[in-house]
């Protein structure tokens, strides 16, 4: 049951919650006029403390898509936070004015205090370095759209997987199912968190570091690219060294499967390279696309069932 | 081979707190909210042999009969501590400290992007015992672990 419940991360979930959500996008997918006025008379709160634009603008579309309404918290600095209102208070007056708040924030930990302060239903849109359940929900989602399944299949996940909570939740809810085995592709300094490892091996999935993609780019039937981020290197010629090894090109992919699909949260920045976009292994606009469906299921079921 | 002598007279009602690791019974105290105003007679024995640890030290405190909710916190810096409830002079109740399941309030997350960590929300701290032996709390806010190591360096700098 999701009816009533927050979404703080995705280790909350089980695979059957994951499995409702998807059965409902495929639904919704099939026959999308019919759901157009679901929640009627409901409304959604977004608070985002930090930029989004897909995140944002796909909850929005969701609700909306739904027959549902919209507040929104607006820019910080236009709103009262810019005033040295805390967290805890602008919660309090969401929760007050809405059936659901849809929060991000910097800080980690953020949206399971806003949980906790809230009556209301609180869905974590990212907090910190490592919850981002709903874009974890939507990559699943596009891996059984694109594939038919998730169980069996060997995954590739490439980039900052110290610090990218896109790619953390992405692997933690990976680890609810039964793959075939896990890459995980960065360079030493970005390297997965021990906690990751753990409840990788507690999972009993395979798991496999390693440095380069060429190296395992023909075993994939799934590569999860994101993004390295600069910032994150203390020494900005040690990025430049390690730049190129992340950076997906039509070449990277003469090794690769035909059935390959490379996936990524997006926003990208130079790390699939614009040639990849018109080759058939290219899955990441459709895949965003998928937001929409995924978070309307999400709304639906945590507000009516 | 002779008896050594006492080095601290017997309780005849109270606790008695053995087998805590040398050097740790002032911070055990200060845990414990015990600071010497309360007007208990308290014992203090540091550094003593002991079997089990090479070294230990020793609490007495006369009068003051300890739940266990008191005493589990204990286990955070002394996991091999044991509990003695004295009654008459005799025994009647001995328990080991076991880490609490939930720790709120007194434990810092060493997370600085943690919430928790933000001074104007009101929310306290609040770690989840992961692991036993080695002891590892998680922050139920943030998800970071918190070590044995971490735990006492915490407790023992604020002794």
């Amino acid at each position: 049951m999701l009816r009533g419940r927050d979404i703080i991360s995705v280790n909350e979930l089980s695979r059957q919650d994951f499995e409702r959500i998807f059965d409902a996008a495929d639904e919704i997918l099939e026959a999308p006029g019919k759901w157009s006025s679901v929640l009627r008379g409901k409304i959604m709160a977004t608070a985002f403390f930090e930029p989004s634009t897909r995140t944002r603008l796909s909850f929005h579309t969701a609700m909306l898509r739904l027959g549902g309404e919209v507040v929104d918290l607006g820019e910080v600095e236009k709103s009262s936070m810019a005033k040295g209102e805390n967290l805890s208070d602008t919660i309090r007056m969401l929760d007050s004015y809405s059936d659901v708040i849809v929060m991000r924030h910097r800080l980690e930990g953020a949206a399971k205090l806003a949980a906790e302060i809230a009556e209301k239903p609180v869905i974590n849109a990212g907090d910190g370095s490592r919850n981002h359940p709903t874009q974890a929900m939507i990559d699943l989602y596009a891996i059984r759209r694109f594939h038919g399944r998730i169980d069996g299949l060997t995954i590739g996940v490439l980039g900052d997987l110290k610090y990218g909570r896109a790619t953390n939740s992405f692997i933690a809810a990976l680890a609810k199912f039964r793959v075939e085995r896990i890459y995980l592709i960065s360079p030493p300094q970005l390297r997965v968190r021990d906690d990751t490892r753990e409840l990788l091996s507690e999972a009993g999935i395979e798991f496999k570091e390693v440095e380069r993609l060429e190296d395992v780019i023909g075993e994939l039937d799934v590569l999860y690219a994101s993004r390295i981020q600069k910032e994150r290197f203390p020494d900005p010629s040690e990025y430049e060294l390690v730049r190129g090894s992340y950076v997906i090109t039509a070449e990277t992919l003469k090794g690769a499967r035909s059935s390959l699909t490379i996936l990524h949260p997006l926003p990208r920045v130079d790390e699939i390279s614009f040639e990849v976009d018109s080759t058939p292994h290219a899955k990441y606009f459709e895949q965003a696309a998928l937001g929409v469906p995924v978070r309307m299921a999400l709304l639906k079921l945590i507000l009516v069932g | 081979m002779a008896e050594k002598p006492l080095l601290v007279a017997k309780i005849r009602n109270g606790t008695i707190i053995d087998h805590i690791p040398a050097g740790r019974a002032l911070s055990i105290l200060k845990l414990m909210g015990i600071t010497g105003k309360e007007g208990f007679t308290v014992a203090l024995v540091m550094n003593v042999e002991s079997r089990k640890l090479g070294r230990k030290d020793i609490i007495k405190v006369e009068g003051l009969e300890l739940k266990p909710e008191d005493t589990d916190k204990i286990a955070l810096l002394a996991p091999m501590a044991t509990i003695n409830v004295v009654k008459e002079y005799a025994v009647v109740e001995k328990r080991k400290a076991v880490p609490p399941r939930i720790v709120e309030g007194f434990l810092k997350c060493k997370n600085p992007s943690c919430i928790t960590n933000q001074r104007n929300e009101p929310v306290r701290p609040r770690f989840r015992t992961a692991s036993y032996d080695p002891l590892k709390l998680v922050c139920d806010y943030c998800g970071l672990a918190l070590t044995f190591e971490d735990i006492a360096r915490q407790l023992e700098s604020r002794a």
